[in-house]
């Protein structure tokens, strides 16, 4: 278990560099100077920072250098600065973590909690009304832009019924502590948080459903049967627990769509998150700041990645991981 | 190809699919010359209501433009979008997916470590970054969309291919000494083509969820009109103008989930036994 782990971080290590490398270039790519790219549209640099831009990153000197300065750097979390935010910007993502995490996670476990129940119940009720209302259901959730489903959100339940608020991460200027303040940075995660998870939802409610009808034809499943086992524990400890492990692996490869999921919803609610923080260095063609978070989204998604890989094992321990 | 049509016609998502898609590919094609109001161009006093005026059915926007024309202009560029990249995602996937399948070994390990390397970075993110340094124009959001995309195609086809290179035809192929590229090509290609076909319908209906989203955040091309672009602008206006996010995002979905229901009935009509594997 330990070399399992110990490999797979090494892997993980790789990709990012990888990426880092990849980042790298992408900077280049941009028609002109790098240093005036990383520094902003013109406009939004002077003379100095863009000469003090091209010293710390060396770029006079030749490519392989430049590319051994930009490494180094990131292995010392140093992201460089964003001049339009006057801010390091590791210390401005760094700030922002945590409310992603907080979105992010309640998305995914509300995707992945109501996607099983809604798909085991299609797959127990198939062919009847229930699992047709159900299938149709996913599959409009799942045909739906998230930016859409978040304006359609507000619309509904903060302009026309004014049960929820429509942006940000409090009530601002409100000052409430303890129980209060859980109350109503709830209040204002519920939509976000839903209209990230539906799309998730929608997923794993016909995966379930689909993985769900075929582990029921298996043969174990009809030995259980034969051996006289009530059908609610047949679901649950033979179909379901079987019919999860593909729905575990889709989950670690959405990771990264769930953080692009995230860019959107934060945007739409104000949410004070990476993917709000990206969409600003985007406005501004902030490219250092825009990069930066690049970067830590992928580490996110490696580290989750990891995660997920872990979870499998513990789901099904058949699997061998000497390879 | 008869029977395809007779199995495909006979699943209900196939028929509502391809209904729904015919209709978008006629609305992109014939309905900016029946419908000459530019989109871009001030038809009427701003925020007007839909269904007041009948030479402006969905209402204007927040300058006077016409939401329907907008609409209508607009399905141009998703299908486009859609249908391009998709093609460039394949013409990236196939060959790398080929090779790594039929030459094995050396090849294989190290074109699937890269293919699994795209598929870790977070695609919309990666995206987002690329467009916005080659700066927003319909062929960098095209090769953006299709840069994200190619992966399961390669990692499909590797798969097919793999398990088409030990058949005995194949294998006749390579001792009456056809060059590789040719078995490749003639024998393993066509064959492995029907996952293929439904990958790439659904990979149409992401391409259009992408482009609108990108489009939604200011990254669409400034020259054309686009439903992402639509919602984005109403999105500020959405307290007192409703129908200007609200149309633009039903056609889009509308049109992805007529994509998804077109794979749907492939999946059925070309191989029943992948259709777990849909998604």
């Amino acid at each position: 278990m330990l070399s399992f782990v110990a490999q797979r971080v090494a892997k993980g290590v790789i990709v990012l560099l990888a990426i880092v490398v990849l980042n790298f270039f992408l900077i280049r790519l941009a028609p002109g100077d790098p240093a005036v790219v990383m520094a902003g549209e013109a406009g939004a640099s002077d003379q100095i920072f863009v000469q003090q831009l091209r010293e710390k990153f060396g770029l006079d000197k030749p490519l392989p250098e430049q590319l051994f300065i930009y490494v180094k750097g990131i292995a010392t979390l140093d992201l460089g600065f964003s001049f339009r935010q006057q801010a390091p910007v590791s210390k401005l993502i760094l700030e922002r973590l945590p409310a992603t995490l907080l979105l992010t996670l309640t998305a995914f476990t509300i995707s992945l909690m109501l996607g099983v129940l809604f798909g085991t119940f299609a797959a127990r009720f198939a062919g009847t009304f229930l699992d047709t209302a159900i299938t149709v259901f996913a599959l409009i959730f799942y045909a739906m832009p998230i930016f859409w489903v978040a304006l359609m959100g507000i619309l509904l339940f903060s302009v026309t019924m004014e049960w929820l608020p429509s942006f940000g991460y409090e009530t601002v200027g409100a000052n409430l502590t303890g129980l209060a303040h859980v109350i109503d940075v709830a209040k204002h995660l519920i939509m976000p948080a839903m209209t990230l998870g539906l799309f998730f939802m929608a997923t794993y409610t016909r995966m379930t459903r689909a993985s769900m009808l075929e582990v029921k034809r298996l043969d174990f499943v009809k030995t259980a049967r034969a051996k006289g086992l009530s059908d609610a524990v047949i679901q649950r400890r033979h179909v379901l627990r079987n019919a999860l492990l593909p729905v575990v692996t889709l989950a670690g490869v959405h990771s990264g769509t769930l953080i692009g999921g995230a860019v959107i919803t934060e945007t739409v609610f104000a949410w004070p998150g990476i993917g709000r923080l990206m969409y600003d260095a985007l406005l501004q063609r902030d490219y250092n700041l825009l990069l930066g978070v690049f970067v830590i989204c992928s580490a996110m998604v490696l580290i989750f990645n990891l995660i997920t890989d872990l979870v499998y094992r513990l789901v099904d321990p058949r699997i061998e991981y000497a390879t | 190809m008869k029977q395809f049509w007779k199995s495909m016609l006979r699943s209900p998502s196939g028929v509502i699919g391809l209904i729904i898609l015919v209709l978008a590919i006629a609305v992109a094609v014939f309905g900016p010359l029946l419908f000459p109001n530019s989109p871009w161009r001030m038809v009427q006093r701003p925020f007007l209501p839909p269904f007041t005026l009948a030479t402006v059915p969905l209402g204007t926007d927040a300058l006077g433009r016409d939401v329907f024309a907008g609409m209508i202009f607009g399905a141009r560029v998703s299908l486009l979008v859609g249908l391009v990249s998709t093609l460039a995602a394949l013409i990236v996937g196939v060959p790398v997916g080929a090779m790594a399948g039929y030459f094995g070994g050396k090849v294989d390990d190290a074109l699937m470590r890269f293919t699994e390397f795209f598929q870790t970075i977070p695609s919309f993110a990666l995206a987002i970054v690329l467009v916005a340094i080659l700066q927003p124009s319909i062929s960098s959001i095209v090769a953006s969309i299709a840069v994200v995309s190619w992966p399961p195609v390669a990692r499909l086809v590797r798969g097919e291919v793999l398990s088409l290179r030990t058949r005995e035809y194949v294998q006749a192929a390579v001792v009456t000494g056809q060059s590789n590229t040719w078995i490749i090509l003639r024998e393993i290609l066509p064959n492995a083509l029907s996952p293929v076909i439904v990958l790439a319908s659904l990979m149409v209906a992401t391409a259009i969820l992408l482009e609108s989203s990108l489009a939604f955040l200011g990254l669409g091309d400034p020259n054309l009109i686009s439903w992402g672009y639509m919602v984005g602008a109403g999105r500020t206006v959405i307290r007192q103008a409703w129908w200007i996010t609200v149309f633009p995002g039903v056609a889009i979905l509308i049109s992805v989930l007529g994509l998804n229901l077109i794979g749907e009935g492939l999946n059925d009509a070309l191989n029943p036994r992948l259709s777990r594997e849909g998604r």
